[in-house]
């Protein structure tokens, strides 16, 4: 923890951004990628559900 | 000529605006993100007690503030939801909490990080921290009711209590330096002026409203999904053109 301590007086500027903004930005792109998948995700059952309703009035 | 605002609270109406508006707050806040990281690294000066240490507060207060108002708006969609029984507010508030939840971990994060080289500990059982880490456990809480249910008009109903009640802490969050003796320090930035220097100002600002443009941008992606799956027995759906492609 000493070194540490050190560390981030001697590189305020380098442990500023690797540690907040640099997590910040990582949390901001995992969000938007679980948003993107969760998307294709849902487009892909809503189309699923719709090609088993065509199949559907087909059959009938 | 009138705008009839009702027209857009309909999950079908709404649908396709968000679906237009989305890329424009996202460019909006990326340009804002690096307008506001130049000038909070490269414009403003070293602050003469805390050094560079200072610059974290570009994004905690940003966060800070976002955490407590998307917690408003959550339990007013919510409210709106349980009173009107409107789809589209329930929607809304289950779509926020999650952006929500994140902005009062960067908030925490961000805090433990700027309290480690200022006060000598990562975190300190202060008022204004105890509170921001019950509103993250509320943002939590809140998800994991509504992921519980089944039935999601049931989930929309039970996780707007939660939200509403949890809303009380928002108040004691932004007071909680007043009534206390605490650690953390009060406002900077008051009605009356502010004593910060014009260029930290600036970045504040700007990442604040990069941090807004960001949530909205994402909020509304994540609703439009939310729709996509509550409404997927319907006509207009099965008609949109991502789904008949």
């Amino acid at each position: 923890m000493i070194g540490l301590d050190i560390w981030m007086r001697e590189n305020s500027l380098a442990y500023i951004w690797l540690g907040s903004y640099a997590v910040a930005l990582l949390i901001f792109v995992i969000e938007i990628a679980m948003v993107i998948h969760k998307r294709k995700i849902t487009l892909q059952q809503v189309r699923l559900m719709r090609e088993a309703e065509d199949e559907a009035g087909d059959e009938r | 000529m009138a705008i009839n605002w009702f027209k857009y609270s309909a999950p079908t109406t709404f649908y396709g605006l968000a679906g237009k508006l989305i890329p424009w707050f996202a460019l909006s806040a990326a340009l804002l993100f690096a307008i506001g990281l130049y000038i909070g690294f490269v414009v403003a000066p070293v602050d003469a007690q805390q050094g560079e240490f200072y610059r974290i507060i570009f994004i905690h207060v940003p966060s800070s503030i976002l955490s407590m108002f998307l917690y408003m708006i959550m339990a007013g969609y919510a409210a709106l939801g349980l009173i009107f029984n409107t789809r589209l507010s329930a929607m809304m508030a289950t779509a926020i909490a999650p952006t929500g939840a994140l902005f009062a971990f960067i908030s925490l994060w961000t805090g433990a990080l700027w309290g480690k080289p200022m006060w000598g500990a990562w975190w300190v059982w202060d008022a204004r921290l105890t509170s921001e880490l019950i509103l993250l456990f509320l943002y939590l809480g809140f998800i994991a009711l509504h992921a519980s249910i089944d039935d999601a008009r049931r989930a929309d109903r039970a996780s707007a209590l939660l939200a509403i009640v949890g809303s009380v802490n928002v108040p004691i969050i932004y007071f909680s330096v007043k009534w206390w003796n605490t650690l953390h320090q009060g406002s900077t930035i008051k009605f009356t002026g502010t004593s910060m220097h014009v260029a930290m100002q600036q970045a504040m600002f700007t990442m604040l409203a990069a941090c807004w443009l960001y949530a909205i941008a994402i909020v509304l992606a994540r609703v439009r999904s939310i729709i996509l799956e509550r409404e997927r027995n319907t006509t207009w759906v099965s008609e949109l053109p991502e789904v008949r492609s």
